[in-house]
């Protein structure tokens, strides 16, 4: 079986060859060209013909024909063609989209959670409660252009006026959608199913396409995003694909629906985390915007940080965060004036790459904080439901909520998966992980991964129509893993002792030894190669079987290996800058980072 | 021969530029084909339709939605002021009626009776665009606006603030070197466009507020002096709708940087002329840059421009610009295009090319990191 899949970025058409060879899927071939959305081409057909060209090329496989289009084959035997083609899409900006709710802590943040989970960009989200006046509400609706809206409130058979009245300040707004001034704007309806005569008729008139859909929020205890994520999808085909340049061919073309590329990036992980039974965040940081998704418990999570970014966004990383953050992870002396100088021209000509070790090093400083951001962001958003009723008793009276808890646990973090180009292009791969490890800080055991070459929209839709192989190739040619990362929860003591380990590889010598607060170490380990691992934490410090209680867990060797962590969570590096550059130069010497 | 292509910003001597002048909503035209305009003239208009201003009206009168509209004194679509009455309860027997007021001034819109809001649109508003710069209307797109032409000298510059101005060009840097500061700014220059040599200071772009410049064209600015004329830290590059009261335009980036001979001598050979310039710059996809237009009076024969990015052939002999780090902004030829990728000083490997530099310095940068110049 020969399967050609490409994904179309804002800037880059990236394909990719899969083949069936002894029973067993590989991604044999890649090929890239700029992506043809905008003029003077206007048609992202001819950026895929020139993809799949490179393939073609590269493989020796006739796999274009004459007029562009791909060629299937017509039986197994056959030398030309392929037997499946499809894509998912992020051109033109990808799915934007407006959503609505009553409550902004509840029915607001499950619509929002849907549209993100579709991988849509959600540019604004109204609320009864979202401290804006009605006119104010008003005027930021008139001023977006959305490809489409999503509006829910209420639970099924609660109060419908509420939600009415949101529909009643949408209608009059007319939004406009963001393709042409012609086609009627998709509003999907998912709130209290009470309410839709009264939807229906706000949005029943011209200049809307009404879809109604099930409640996303039937009662305050349970989420229902199934119906409204895949209304999105279908809408996002119907509708917006198809005023798109060129991707009514490009639908034409492919054997599954097109998606877009960061609701299959979200699929390709949670099949990952449901196959293996594990808990999985992955990242992908690019120029404009960071892309968080995460999967705890079988719950998917994703958010889009849109101004976090290393190239069109550098500059707002660094207003965000405070160059002061940027700086404490750098080692190397620096004049501020010109970083922000440098700054900014990075921003104003996005395409530069550092060619100094000292530019690299700071856009690594850079990165760290806009992931760290991100991860703040994501772990505000990915919550238990909010707005939940619970009974208590008077022996919860002094215990903490649970309600609206982060469900991102880091100790419960079993595998970080890292994309986009200043991690997956990182000269080296140390520096991929100790980015991940500064801007994540796992505890226990947690394995990290990158992803090879961004391969994971595509196996996204893959896994839509054929699971298997999209397993096999995400395991064998999409993540190269790194190695694990072991580090304590608490707070460690500065050159004292904080967990002893010792790590007994299969076939080889064990080693053994002690980590002193403030201290990293990493234990080399072919990538392939089992171990098991044994820590004793001191007391008071967690390493996931309690509070100093020893664990004897299996790692697997990596691109870099195993790191050992003592210098303690949350992270915090020295006040001083003379003990705070000690620190950071020793951490990057025991990781041989640069 | 090795080729490649890479980024280059414009700077023509002679073009045919076309602006494009549309109405965000369909309107009415006010020129013709043929017609001569100027910079300043309106050359379509149209109304938008009001803000919407909802008044829970059901809720102020603490009465039932199901019983508003029998209340109401005002139909939709009459008009009301602010103060007007807007409904009248029944009362008790007739008594302590009690009204309710409009708080907005439009038309009424609609009255719900699910959740006793009314609505009201205030009056239109009127949009207008004008030409942006002088010369001859090419096209009328009905209903939406016009293609404005002429003849013109244009340069990209690479950043910009504020918003579309037209001016006398003045140039007040002898050199593409020298940096601009707050002693070359009088009263004079009101309404001008001036152009400086390298950076601009903070202490021009005070002044030149204070004597009411409408734009500054120079090499380069410093980012703290930016943060300080905007009061924020810029975060992206989507500019354009800042108020101000100045369109600043830098042609070459951040920090102390002359600006190219050829845009200098170019500027400079028209000093006095009318221009029109742009500081909108939006660098995401559809990237926007930065405009300097002067219209000519000849008709020129040739390319057609209207904006949006370059991109040219890079080979040997090519002039490039080094627009990273740790030869940023220097200017050079290029004199070898290897094939093979090489390691750079970061420890990434990357396609590279080889610039002899004005200095006669030879140096290797990513071909990522260099922009065509055409001097």
């Amino acid at each position: 079986m020969r399967i050609v899949a490409t994904d179309c970025g804002s800037t880059t058409t990236k394909a990719i060859l899969i083949e069936e060879k002894d029973g067993v899927f590989r991604q044999t071939f890649r090929g890239e060209a700029p992506t043809t959305v905008e003029e003077p081409f206007a048609d992202v057909t001819l950026g895929v013909t020139n993809s799949v060209t490179e393939l073609q090329e590269l493989s020796g496989y006739t796999l274009v024909a004459d007029d562009g289009t791909i060629i299937r084959r017509t039986s197994p035997s056959d030398p030309v063609g392929c037997d499946l083609y499809i894509s998912t899409s992020s051109a033109g900006g990808g799915l934007q989209m407006m959503v609505a709710g009553v409550v902004r802590e509840m029915t607001a943040e499950s619509a929002k959670r849907a549209a993100l989970g579709a991988g849509a960009i959600v540019m604004d989200t109204i609320a009864s409660n979202d401290r804006r006046k009605p006119h104010e509400q008003i005027q930021r609706i008139r001023e977006l252009r959305p490809d489409m809206v999503l509006v829910s409130g209420g639970t099924d058979g609660g109060d419908t006026k509420k939600v009415t009245e949101i529909a009643e300040l949408i209608a009059p707004a007319r939004p406009r959608p963001r393709f042409g001034g012609e086609y009627s704007l998709p509003l999907i309806y998912a709130g209290n199913k009470d309410a839709r005569p009264a939807i229906e008729r706000c949005f029943g008139g011209e200049g809307f396409a009404l879809s109604i859909v099930e409640n996303l929020r039937p009662t305050l205890e349970q989420e229902n995003l199934g119906p409204a994520r895949e209304r999105i999808h279908d809408v996002f085909l119907e509708h917006v694909m198809a005023h798109a340049p060129g991707y009514d061919k490009l639908m034409r073309w492919a054997n599954a629906p097109i998606m877009p590329t960061p609701g299959a990036v979200g699929d390709i992980l949670q099949t990952i985390a449901k196959g293996r039974g594990i808990n999985v965040v992955g990242v992908d940081i690019g120029g404009a915007t960071t892309d968080m998704f995460s999967v705890f418990g079988g719950v998917f999570n994703r958010t889009v940080s849109a101004n976090l970014g290393m190239s069109y966004s550098i500059s707002n990383v660094c207003a965000e965060a405070g160059m002061a953050s940027v700086l404490r992870w750098v080692h190397l002396d620096m004049d501020e004036r010109e970083l922000r100088n440098r700054v900014k021209n990075k921003m104003i000509r996005p395409t530069t790459i550092p060619q100094t070790l000292d530019a690299l090093v700071f856009e690594q400083a850079v990165s760290r904080e806009a992931l760290r951001l991100a991860f703040v962001q994501h772990k505000a958003f990915a919550t238990t439901l909010k707005g939940v009723q619970q009974q208590r008793t008077v022996g919860d009276t002094f215990s903490q909520a649970e309600v609206g808890k982060s469900i991102v646990n880091p100790m419960a973090m079993d595998l970080m998966v890292a994309s986009g180009g200043v991690l997956s292009h990182a000269p080296r791969m140390e520096q991929t992980a100790l980015m991940m490890i500064d801007a994540f800080e796992p505890e226990g055991f947690t394995e990290i991964a990158k992803d090879s070459i961004f391969m994971m929209p595509h196996l996204g839709v893959l896994a839509s129509v054929n699971a298997r192989a999209a397993m096999e190739v995400f395991e064998k040619d999409c993540l190269i893993v790194l190695g694990w990362c072991v580090a304590p929860r608490g707070e460690v003591r500065q050159g004292k002792p904080a967990f002893a380990w010792s790590l007994r590889p299969e076939g080889a010598a064990a080693r053994e030894g002690t980590l002193l607060g403030g201290q990293m170490q990493l234990l080399r380990l072919e990538p392939g190669a089992r171990a098991t691992l044994e820590v004793r934490p001191e007391k008071g410090l967690d390493m996931g079987a309690g509070p100093g209680k020893p664990l004897s867990r299996e790692v697997t060797g990596g691109m870099v290996g195993v790191i050992l962590d003592a210098r303690g969570r949350p992270l915090r590096l020295p006040d001083s800058h003379a003990d705070r550059r000690a620190a950071v130069e020793g951490w990057l010497r025991a990781l041989e980072v640069y | 021969m090795a080729k490649a292509y890479t980024p280059g910003l414009k700077v023509s001597p002679r073009t045919t530029f076309q602006a494009r002048r549309l109405l965000p909503v369909v309107g009415t035209v006010r020129v013709a084909v043929g017609d001569r305009v100027s910079a300043d003239m309106v050359v379509a208009e149209t109304f938008l339709e009001g803000d919407v201003f909802p008044i829970k009206l059901a809720a102020l009168m603490q009465t039932n939605p199901k019983d508003l509209p029998s209340l109401m004194l005002k139909k939709v679509g009459d008009a009301v002021a602010v103060g007007d009455p807007l409904a009248r309860s029944k009362g008790i027997f007739g008594l302590m009626k009690s009204e309710a007021k409009s708080t907005a001034a439009g038309t009424l819109e609609s009255v719900s009776d699910s959740t006793g809001m009314v609505i009201v649109r205030g009056p239109r508003l009127a949009v207008q665009v004008k030409a942006y710069v002088g010369g001859r209307v090419a096209e009328v797109i009905a209903g939406e606006g016009v293609i404005v032409e002429t003849p013109a000298a244009f340069v990209q510059g690479i950043f910009g603030v504020g918003g579309e101005v037209s001016g006398p060009l003045r140039i007040i840097a002898s050199s593409h070197t020298e940096t601009l500061d707050e002693s070359r700014i009088d009263p004079s220059m009101k309404g001008a466009i001036v152009v400086g040599g390298a950076r601009m200071s903070a202490g021009a772009i005070r002044r030149a507020r204070e004597v009411g410049v409408a734009a500054i064209i120079a090499g380069g600015i410093d980012d703290a002096d930016l943060r300080d004329v905007l009061g924020y830290d810029l975060g992206v590059a989507v500019t354009g709708s800042e108020r101000i009261g100045i369109t600043l335009i830098v042609t070459e980036g951040f920090g102390d940087i002359a600006m190219a001979r050829r845009t200098f001598d170019l500027l400079a050979s028209h000093a006095g002329r009318a221009a029109s310039v742009n500081g909108a710059t939006q660098i995401r996809a559809g990237v926007m840059r930065p405009e300097i237009v002067i219209p000519l009076d000849s008709a020129v024969s040739g390319e057609v421009f209207s904006g949006g990015a370059t991109a040219g052939l890079l080979d040997l002999g090519t002039r490039v610009r080094v627009i990273r780090d740790p030869h940023f902004g220097l200017l050079g030829e290029v004199s070898a295009l290897p094939e093979q990728p090489a390691v750079l000083g970061s420890g990434s490997k990357a396609r590279v090319l080889e610039v002899t530099l004005d200095s006669g310095e030879r140096v290797t940068v990513p071909r990522a990191n260099v922009e065509l110049v055409g001097e």
